[in-house]
């Protein structure tokens, strides 16, 4: 119930509550397998699946999602306990990024755009593929990114 | 009239060549991985550095040495890297670990260009930025990114 963090994106908390971070690498993981059945199959339904499971990740939290329960129910009662945990809110924010990628290439799709699925699929794949290799959270990156875009008067101040 | 997949319903040739674009995606996604990898942690040599001032930093600069890291709210590392370098200034008095926010400095961000978090500049006794490091960084390349006796006045 208690979801640190999301709430309160200014803070840089210390190692409070987490969860497991093989849990997101995992799910990355199974997220990869499914875009890459989109990408080579140009399967729309596949792409609108992954993207229904990202939107449940961005409301609920990773631990929450699909994968993220297959992972506590399967695959971390065969797993030693974690050494660390992380803070869930990046890799929530992550799955908010891949429900945008893959929700743009469907509405794309929808407009009959040739290969809409195709590119969508390979972006949101190259970032999935990122994280469950090398645990290198893409879609975390944006966020600086994107605060830095929204120009300077935002930033001082506060 | 090509054979097609019963399955995919795709022709074996459009097939093939969507195999060797996901080939291709996975080995774009790999080369990035390993540059990325390679760099993490690794302390850079900032050549005319910029110079920060308690002021800018809202915190004491260390008497030998301050590791000033950039973070944010969706960083999955950051957690990881303010426990090695608090551990480290822990241990020498000379060092100094201050974190900031990049999303709330983000005057700091665009002067420092700082693109990625965490990000780790590491000033002289003086506050001029003389190593950049991003990425996860461990205890060994921490210290290693000291060094032990240049920067004494």
């Amino acid at each position: 119930m208690t979801d640190p963090g999301t709430k309160n994106p200014g803070t840089v908390r210390g190692s409070g509550g987490g969860i497991d971070p093989r849990g997101p690498r995992v799910g990355a993981g199974l997220t990869a397998v499914v875009l890459a059945i989109a990408l080579v199959t140009g399967n729309v339904w596949v792409l609108a699946g992954q993207a229904v499971i990202f939107a449940l990740g961005s409301l609920l939290g990773v631990q929450r999602s699909p994968y993220g329960l297959l992972f506590r129910r399967f695959v971390r009662p065969r797993l030693a306990p974690p050494s660390e945990l992380e803070d869930p809110a990046p890799p929530r924010f992550a799955q908010t990024v891949g429900l945008i990628v893959t929700g743009v290439g469907l509405i794309f799709a929808a407009a009959g755009v040739d290969a809409a699925v195709e590119v969508a699929a390979a972006l949101a794949l190259v970032a999935a593929f990122l994280n469950t290799v090398f645990g290198l959270c893409l879609g975390c990156e944006l966020y600086l990114l994107l605060a830095r875009l929204r120009g300077p008067r935002a930033a001082v101040g506060q | 009239m090509p054979w097609r997949c019963p399955v995919l319903l795709l022709s074996v040739d459009s097939f093939l060549l969507r195999v060797a674009v996901l080939v291709v995606v996975l080995l774009l996604a790999t080369s990035v991985g390993l540059v990325l990898r390679r760099r993490a942690g690794r302390a850079r040599v900032v050549i005319d550095g910029d110079v920060l001032a308690a002021a800018d930093l809202a915190a004491p600069l260390g008497e030998r040495a301050t590791f000033v890291q950039f973070s944010s709210p969706t960083c999955s590392s950051c957690g990881a890297v303010r426990r090695v370098l608090t551990g480290l200034a822990a241990t020498d008095p000379g060092l100094a670990h201050v974190e900031i926010d990049a999303t709330e400095r983000l005057d700091l961000a665009r002067r420092l260009s700082i693109l990625r978090t965490p990000t780790v500049l590491l000033l002289d006794h003086r506050g001029l930025v003389v190593r950049r490091i991003s990425g996860p960084i461990t205890p060994e390349q921490a210290r290693a990114a000291v060094p032990e006796s240049t920067w004494s006045r």
